[in-house]
This record gives structure tokens, sequence and C-alpha cells, in this order.
């Protein structure tokens, strides 16, 4: 081993490969926030771009940087909207990904234990929607749910509903959990069945042979061993939902308040790119945190 | 690790007692998979304090057999009773029997005493009591200091130890070990066995082991089944199962020998020496044989004769009396084994007879070596007449 070490250590081309993820990152991660973050402190100007200070070059460097503040930050601690729309997206994504687990648990579960012939073909089942555009299928959820939509004249034909009765799921939360649930559920089952598919189907023996009843083994012996895949989909799914955009603009209602939502008129309805850069940055804090715990988690796993 | 000798091993046969009530019980069972039979028509009872083996190749139903009695697969035709209990239909975890899994498959989320407190858990024993069982089984074991580790962090051998100590945690009437020692090395595998055959005695448990591996079976087992395409050859104690195969199928299957296919010329049923079997003689392309035996044959018949390498003498100087019983042939290979030398003879017609012979001195040249011209000879009862 140490041999190997050595002869790495004087090999140029290990540096290579180590740097280019480091300079991925760099340029497409580091140095966009540290933009964003700048633009958090500055203040809005009608201008092009349209914030205060620019950049003018270093001698005029001192007066750049006194120029900047975080009054941005405080107006969001004041406003109860942005709070508001933080706890509320919480709320959303949180309620989505319980959803999403308990809705893919199972997907994964059955595809996990089906026939090591079939698991290709459902494995296919789970992926073949991402080969429509997202935004056509979110649309296509529209018109299911839409008060004259396809799933009131699927109840009216059932007679579950009289001709002049429609349903009110259009414009709501439940739209939006739909529409999130909808969309999200291959990220869930997915690292699901990843975690369940390599759990050894003879512990599930030893468990029943011990006096174990099905039932029991599930949450003594499958559930603890898939947990990395839980905690995996769980964040894959969280993070995104946090700052959804699309799918509570087109399925949500007036009262569906979400961040991701919030900080699109910031930018593109009222041009208050400093503002809007503050609610980004608050968002991108907000998500380390699940962030670490994944990493955490996933280091402990390997 | 310090080896407990125990009590001395008792003489045991129940099976020999006609009044003795089997503890288990296979009943004519078959089991299919598809157009496959795994396991045909069999019928075998195991008693109470047994340590019993299934032995054969990967594929003669061994496995299938044993997770049948655990549960995990029900039988296509017949039954099976544990104490006169039929057990059709009861799921594992309702059986009082507990299984020691190739693999191990033990819970890698679990620590070691966790692992063991499992089954007991399940039987809602109260805390105390569970503490002080698993206490008593790394003792057992001896892992004592590994309660805490997690199943990654144990070698092999240790793993080996938690899963038997799990699957005797439970004092299950049956213990069923399937291949337990397949991944121990050699050392290592004879001391455990050793030490199954100790914890068997101990805690008065009936044991029935699954096993490719014939040493294994000889050592361990009160008596051996050895099966074939889903059905029991011969169902004996390991002496007679190598003394006294019943057919080629269990002569070739168990240790090394010698099989020449014959005709009987004679079956006379005189005894040439008092107190023996009478002698049957047979032919075998020239070779002329005589075994004590009893056996029904008679003249013309063709007949299998078995005979173990270390019953056969090997020797320079050609013997007084040739006429049968003797071979003579060129020492084609020799295989050094440390303890015993194997002399693959060529005789005349082509053949290879092989002979062993214990290496009582301590020489490194031996006096016979490739291409010398040696004479075979064997007693009367070296070998066995097989008829299957």
């Amino acid at each position: 081993m140490a041999e190997t070490g050595a002869t790495a250590h004087t090999n140029p081309l290990r540096w290579l490969v180590v740097a280019i993820p480091y300079l991925w990152l760099f340029l497409f991660f580091a140095a966009p926030f540290f933009i964003i973050f700048k633009i958090s402190l500055s203040d809005t100007a009608i201008a092009m771009p349209p914030y205060t200070p620019t950049f003018e070059g270093f001698g005029a460097i001192g007066d750049f940087f006194s120029q900047l503040d975080f009054e941005n930050y405080g107006f969001l601690g004041e406003d109860p909207l942005y709070i508001d729309a933080y706890l509320s997206s919480l709320r959303i994504a949180l309620i989505s990904t319980l959803l999403l687990l308990l809705v893919g648990y199972p997907m994964a579960l059955a595809m996990a234990r089906a026939q090591a012939s079939i698991r290709p073909t459902l494995m296919m089942m789970v992926i073949l929607p991402f080969w429509t555009s997202f935004l056509i299928r979110v649309y296509a959820w529209i018109g299911i749910l839409k008060p004259e939509g396809l799933l009131t004249l699927l109840f009216q034909t059932i007679g579950l509903m009289g001709p002049d009765d429609q349903v009110t799921i259009f414009r709501t939360d439940y739209a939006v959990f739909i529409g999130i649930v909808y969309s999200y559920l291959p990220f869930m089952v997915l690292p699901l069945y990843a975690a369940l598919e390599k759990m050894d189907g003879t512990l599930l023996e030893a468990a029943s042979d011990l006096g174990c009843p099905p039932w029991k083994a599930f949450w003594k012996i499958t559930f603890p061993l898939s947990l990395p895949g839980v905690i995996a989909g769980a964040l894959i799914c969280f993070i995104p939902i946090t700052g959804e955009f699309v799918i509570p603009d087109l399925l949500g209602g007036a009262e569906t308040l979400m961040i991701g939502k919030t900080l699109w008129t910031e930018f593109f309805g009222n041009r208050d790119w400093p503002l809007a850069s503050a609610v980004a940055v608050l968002l991108l804090l907000a998500l380390v945190v699940p962030i670490v715990i994944f990493q955490n988690q996933q280091q402990k796993v390997g | 690790m310090a080896k407990s000798l125990g009590p001395v091993k008792r003489k045991f046969s129940p099976w020999t007692d006609p009044g003795a009530v089997p503890f288990i019980r296979f009943e004519n069972i078959t089991k299919r998979y598809g157009d496959f039979v795994a396991v045909n028509n069999l019928t075998l009872d195991i008693y109470e304090r047994e340590f019993f083996s299934l032995l054969g190749p990967s594929g003669c139903g061994k496995t299938t057999l044993m997770r049948m009695l655990a549960g995990f697969e029900e039988p296509s035709e017949g039954r099976i009773l544990l104490q006169g209990k039929d057990m059709s239909g009861v799921p594992p975890y309702r059986r009082p029997t507990n299984m020691m899994f190739q693999s191990y498959a033990l819970f890698p989320h679990m620590t070691v005493e966790k692992n063991i407190a499992f089954g007991l858990q399940q039987d809602g024993l109260s805390k105390p009591d569970i503490a002080a069982r698993v206490e008593e089984m790394l003792k057992l074991v001896k892992l004592e200091s590994f309660a805490r580790r997690k199943p990654a962090q144990l070698s092999g051998g240790q793993r080996q130890r938690v899963a038997l100590a799990r699957s005797l945690a439970k004092r299950p009437k049956v213990l069923l070990l399937d291949e337990p020692l397949g991944a121990l090395d050699r050392k290592l595998r004879e001391e455990t066995q050793f030490e199954l055959m100790d914890i068997q005695h101990t805690l008065g448990l009936t044991f029935l082991i699954v096993t490719h591996d014939q040493e294994e079976a000889m050592t361990v087992s009160d008596r051996i089944a050895v099966m074939d395409k889903g059905v029991i050859m011969q169902v004996a104690t390991p002496a007679e199962i190598y003394e006294a195969p019943n057919s080629r199928y269990v002569a070739d299957f168990i240790g090394d020998i010698n099989i020449l296919e014959c005709a009987v010329t004679g079956n006379a049923g005189d005894c040439l020496r008092d107190g023996h079997p009478p002698v049957v003689r047979l032919v075998s392309n020239g070779l002329d044989i005589a075994v004590e035996q009893e056996c029904p044959v008679t003249a013309g018949d063709k007949v299998g004769f078995a005979m173990r390498p270390e019953k056969v003498r090997i020797s320079l100087d050609k013997p007084a009396d040739t006429t049968v019983n003797t071979a003579h042939g060129e020492v084609w290979d020799i295989g050094y084994l440390g303890d015993f030398s194997i002399f693959l003879v060529k005789l005349e017609d082509g053949r290879i007879l092989r002979a062993a012979q214990a290496n009582v001195s301590r020489l490194v040249d031996r006096p016979i070596t490739f291409g010398d011209s040696v004479w075979l000879t064997w007693p009367l009862d070296a070998g066995l007449v097989l008829t299957r």
C-alpha cells in the first residue's frame, strides 16, 4: 500500500484527476454562489444590471466594499411573507417526502422481490415517464385535475358525482402534492430499490427461523437495512422539492406559498435582484443542513 | 482456543432398537419444482439426541430436505413428523427447529449480542433472562469479548461461531446446520467439528447437518444418509458406510476406493475360516478374487468388487501363492500424503489399482518407486461384493 501511495504522489495524472471535480465545483458552484452572495449584499438600481455597486476595477475597491450591506437579509426577517414562504416550502417538502416514501417504498419492495427476469421491465416502467418532458407531464395533470377535467368526467361517468358537481383539487395544495409525488416518485423509488435489491433474502429466512413473523421481520430487518436508501431517497426528493417552482406555479393556487415561486417573482416580477439573491442564499443555507446529514450518513454506510 | 474434552462419547444406537420412537420422521416425502424432482418419495427416521448427516453432491436434494424440515419449503407429497406432530402448514417461525445457515445470515445492522438475543426476544423472554442466555451462549462459543462488535468486524471463523450461538440460543429441539463449516480453513474446521460434537453432547440436542464434505460427515455423525438424485442410497453409521457400502455409488462417494467389475464364478457358501462368512469367488478379467461375504449372488452374475486402498498390501517380492487375491503390475504414479503414500499400480491389462501404505518410518526415499514391478495382495475380508 505504501508503495502505491508513493508512486501515486509523484504521478501528475493523479493530481489532474483530483483537480477536475474541484475545478468543476469552483466554476459551477463556488463562483456563481459568490456572485449571487455579492448581489444579495447590493442595492437595487434602475440600471443594467439592476443593482449597485458593480465591480469597477481594483482602484475603487474600498468604495465598492463600503456600499455592500446586509440590508436585504434584514428585510427578509421583517417581512413575514418570506418567513412564511420558507416554512410553507419546508412543510410542503416534508409532507411530499413522507407521501413519496409511503407510495415509493411498497413499489421498490415489490420490484426488489419480483422475479429477477421481470425486474428490468419494472425498472423501465419507473423510468419511462422521463422520456416525456417534465413540463408536458405537469400540464397533463392540469387536464386531469381541472374542474371540467378528466377526473370530474370519470367521477360523473361512474356515478360518484352528479352532472353539475366538479372536483376542486386544481389550484389547491392537494394538486401540488399530487404533482410533486408524481414527478419525484422515480427519485424515491430508485435509491430504495437499490438498497432493497442488494439485501440478502436469507436474512428474512433466518428471522423467520428464529420465531419472527414476516410483518415483524419487515420492521426489524428489512426496514433498518434499507435505511440508507430511505435517507438517500428522502434527501434527493426533499431538497429540490423545497426549491420547487414549476409544480406550485402550474398546479397550486394563490395561497400555495413556496419559496421558489417567491424567488421567481422577486427576480422577474419585481426585478429586485439583490433581494431575490438574499432569498436564494438563505434557501441554500437552509438546505445545507440536510445535505450535510446525507453526506454523514453516506460516509457511515461506506 | 482451549479444547474441552467433555464426556466420553457414549455408545448410542437407538435405530437398532425396534421399540424406539423416531424424533423426526420424513414420511414418503416428494418435492417437485416444475418437472424437476428434487426429493423422490423419501422416508427417513432420525432419533432424539442423534447427530445425523445428510451427505451428497450438490443438487442431490439434501438441502431441500432440510429446508422442508425448517419450514421454508412445503413437501409436494408426504409429511414430516416432529415428535409425532405433523408439521404440514406450520410456518418456520412456529417450528421448534433452528437453523445455522450456510452464509451464516447474521443481521449486519445488529451487534453480536443483539444477533444472539434476536430469537429470544421473539419468545418474549424477560430482559435479564435474555442477557443471561446471551452471556451463556457467548461463553459457549468463546466470543465473550466480541459482544458489541458488528458482524462485519469479525473474522469468518468468529462469524460462524456467532451463527452457531444464535441458532443454539433458543435451545431448539432440532438444530439444522447447512454446510456449517464450508467457509473455514481445514484446521479451524477440524477444531470446530469436535466442538460441535461437544456442544451437541453437552446440550443433548438433535443435530441434522447437511454437507458435501464426507470427512466432516464421518467425523461428527452418529449416522449418515448418503443421498443421490433425491433418494437416499444408504443410511448407516460412518463405519458401516465406509466399510460396508451397499452400492457402487456410496462406495465411490465415500473415501478412496478401487472398484473392479467382475463376474461371479462361484458362491458355494463354504466357509474357509470358522466363524467367518462364506466365500464368494469372482473373476475380473483374469484376476481371481475370493471374498468373505454373505451375499445372494449366483455364478454368472455381474457384480462390482470394491476394496479400500489401505487394505491392499504392496510389495516388491512375489508372494508364495499367486492364484487368488493377487495382482501384478508396475508403479505408475505415487501420491505422497505425508502420513500415507498412495501407489497407483498399472496392471498388465492397463487397469489401475490403488494401494495405500502408511509411512511408518522416517525415510525420504521410499523403497518402492516409479516403474517398479510390484505385487498387490489382499486378504479375504479386505473387499466387498457390490450388487448395485
